[in-house]
């Protein structure tokens, strides 16, 4: 099971839905990624910023005292919150500022959700000296205002979109937007495996460095590999990163966690697999949350990076191959998994990955002792504090 | 349901066509009105239709509304969101053409963005769109690698769909749109997305004769282009010329129906003048 074939497409989804304006851009992105991903030179400046820079290899940490408390099977974190800026976000955005410096853009853009793509972009564009404007709903902006902070502080300029719903998908809206306006000296560093032709592929290929690590820790630890992989999904990247490395491990389940809000019977909740049909948005054929006349819904969900009415491509076809199930995980369960990783573990998740762990909470007391979950523990949850607050009624 | 009628209407040039080869002939261009469908509801739509071609129109582009206008500004992306407000939809679109042609067989192109037409069915779109008298369509998301299902199902029944042209595009990318358009060729004048400006690039007649070598269809210029002055500058090298927000912000900031249509009138027939100037 290999994707995408040449036009982009993972089985009927994926593809190049954009104005005739951006078709030569993705196709001279695509070109200069075919060209650098095998460049010797490339790979290495890579490798080193990723190593010297981000921190990796991010730890494989096997969690004995949520794995005894769960009672079932062992639980392992890939520890991507241990990242330089706090989450996984980073892996790609230097992966694609490497790429725009090599295609001479002077100019990055970014659309942020939860603000963690947004400070890993302004980063990255911080360390090379770009110039950085980052698109973020200004629902957004008020629910994540440390990371606004931050972007700030590194020299980016923040702009608030108050189109729509005011969140993520608006935000890419407006940077899709700004590249049709700016194509020529613009490089939008799309944050994750969405948007047109070669993004998904081009962003997942960025992000297995998670799974690549991860297959050779729980090797080298256990001599075995996983049961079951964990990762939640808002557009997909990290649990793509983790999965993909495992496709063809034939024992490895994998299960992707949505943002089930306040449950999926109403309209309250970003859940595109588990909720939606399949449309076109943002530049690829996907699972959306849309109405019976293809108008996009408003989300919820009580995470900002999970907010997002559709999903990557190639989710939406390892779903209908069966290869991934998707699940649900509603705001109250990913709280009481922010409270149960904090209190076992010491370790402050971010809300999004807050529903990985929920899902493990169901999960790994049915399973066996000797088996064996990897949860993508995606990010930390410093930006969360103020959300988090609110909802356990603490004061700061 | 209307029954199509396949053989016939492939081989008939269409209302597109013929209005062109007509307009060539006389040495003349089309004015081609951009409006939302539906704001600021569909029956007044129905009269600014009306006014448009007794105005000077020679073309009718009709938006349907979207919720994700993502090659929109703002006044495009406002007038849709009052449009679904009061209940637009591509059916509700449909219908509308369907009464404008008891009155009037002035071509009408729909333009759009995919997900709404891949919601309500490819085919039954076309068949619908057939029956309603639609001549033309254009969906902004959707570059020819994407757009076989859709060409397949207006050929089907005659309806040309139109495709975009840009400042970005190559002589590939014009060799690849002009092997699959029909109808005419839309050339977006800038880099960017709709909107009133209020200075014309400089570049629009050689983007024209660039498309031109790639193409034998008629070329119209639209995205940006609000004054009569403006479309007279863009008819010089151009078949026709599109605009769209600056008739829509009319349509915006006045009040009462009477004085929209009036309004709206007024300001087409001197675009008309600005058209036949050139
Ligand atoms: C920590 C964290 N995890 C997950 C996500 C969701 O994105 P994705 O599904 O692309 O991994 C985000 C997005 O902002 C995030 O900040």
């Amino acid at each position: 099971m290999r994707g995408p074939d040449k036009n982009g497409h993972f089985g009927i989804y994926g593809g190049r839905y954009i104005s005739e304006t951006l078709m030569p851009a993705v196709i001279e992105l695509e070109k200069a990624y075919k060209k650098w991903k095998v460049d010797k030179e490339f790979k290495e400046e890579l490798k080193f910023y990723l190593q010297e820079y981000t921190g990796r290899p991010t730890p494989l940490y096997y969690a004995e005292r949520l794995t005894k408390k769960l009672g079932g099977a062992k639980i392992y974190l890939k520890r991507e919150d241990l990242c330089h800026t706090g989450a996984h976000k980073i892996n790609n955005t230097i992966g694609q500022i490497l790429l725009a410096r090599r295609m001479g853009k002077k100019r990055i853009i970014a659309e942020t959700g939860a603000g963690q793509h947004g400070v890993a972009t302004a980063t990255v564009a911080a360390m090379f000296g770009l110039e950085c404007e980052v698109f973020m709903g200004s629902e957004d902006i008020e629910r994540q205002k440390p990371n606004v902070f931050r972007m700030k502080l590194l020299g980016a300029k923040v702009t608030p979109v108050t189109s729509g719903s005011r969140t993520l998908k608006d935000a890419m809206n407006e940077a899709l937007r700004d590249w049709v306006t700016n194509v020529y000296n613009t490089f939008y560093i799309i944050g994750t495996v969405a948007g047109p032709h070669p993004y998904p592929m081009l962003v997942r290929d960025f992000q297995s460095v998670i799974g690549k690590e991860a297959r050779a820790q729980i090797q080298k630890q256990t001599g075995q590999l996983p049961d079951l992989l964990i990762a939640c999904v808002g557009g997909g990247s990290n649990a793509i990163g983790l999965f993909h490395p495992f496709l063809n491990d034939d024992t490895v389940k994998m299960v992707g966690v949505e943002a089930g809000g306040h449950g999926l019977k109403g309209h309250f909740h970003a859940a595109s697999i588990s909720g939606g049909t399949p449309g076109v948005l943002h530049g690829n054929k996907t699972y959306l949350l849309q109405d019976r006349l293809g108008q996009i819904k408003e989300t919820h969900s009580i995470s900002a990076g999970l907010d997002y009415p559709g999903v990557g491509p190639e989710h939406a076809w390892l779903h209908d191959t069966g290869r991934v199930k998707y699940k649900a995980i509603t705001d109250k369960e990913a709280l009481a998994g922010f409270k149960t990783l904090t209190l076992t573990e010491g370790i402050i998740p971010a809300l999004e990955s807050s529903h990985a762990i929920a899902y493990a909470v169901k999960c790994a007391p049915k399973m066996k002792k000797s088996e064996i979950i990897i949860i993508n523990l995606s990010g930390r949850g410093d930006k969360d504090l103020e959300t988090v607050s609110k909802e356990f009624k603490f004061k700061l | 349901m209307a029954k199509v009628e396949k053989s016939t209407n492939t081989k008939k040039p269409g209302r597109l066509t013929t209005l062109f080869n007509r307009l060539k002939s006389r040495k003349r261009h089309a004015l081609i009105p951009f409006i939302s469908a539906g704001d600021p509801d569909m029956a007044t739509t129905k009269e600014l239709i009306y006014t448009l071609e007794k105005s000077g129109a020679d073309i009718i582009e009709l938006g349907i509304p979207f919720s994700d206008p993502m090659a929109d500004g703002p006044t495009i992306q406002a007038s849709y969101e009052r449009a679904l407000k009061k209940g637009a939809t591509p059916g509700g679109v449909l219908k509308l053409v369907r009464n404008v042609r008891r009155h009037s067989e002035i071509p009408i192109v729909l333009f759009g963005y995919y997900n709404p037409i891949l919601a309500y069915g490819l085919e039954r779109f076309a068949k619908n769109a057939h029956a309603s008298g639609v001549d033309g369509v254009l969906v902004v998301d959707l570059p020819p690698e994407e757009a076989a299902d859709l060409k397949a199902a207006l050929n089907a029944v005659g309806i040309d769909l139109i495709f975009l042209l840009t400042p970005t595009s190559d002589s590939s990318r014009m060799d690849r749109v002009a092997r699959v358009g029909s109808g005419f060729i839309y050339f977006v004048s800038l880099t960017g997305v709709t909107g009133a400006r209020v200075k014309l690039s400089n570049k629009i007649p050689s983007y024209v004769t660039k498309a031109r070598r790639h193409t034998g269809l008629p070329v119209g210029v639209g995205f940006g282009i609000s004054t009569p002055a403006q479309a007279a500058e863009v008819c010089k090298t151009a078949d026709g010329v599109v605009v769209g927000s600056a008739i829509i912000n009319i349509i915006a900031n006045t009040r009462g129906k009477k004085r929209v249509l009036s309004e709206v009138g007024k300001f087409v027939s001197k675009l008309k003048e600005g058209v036949d100037r050139a």
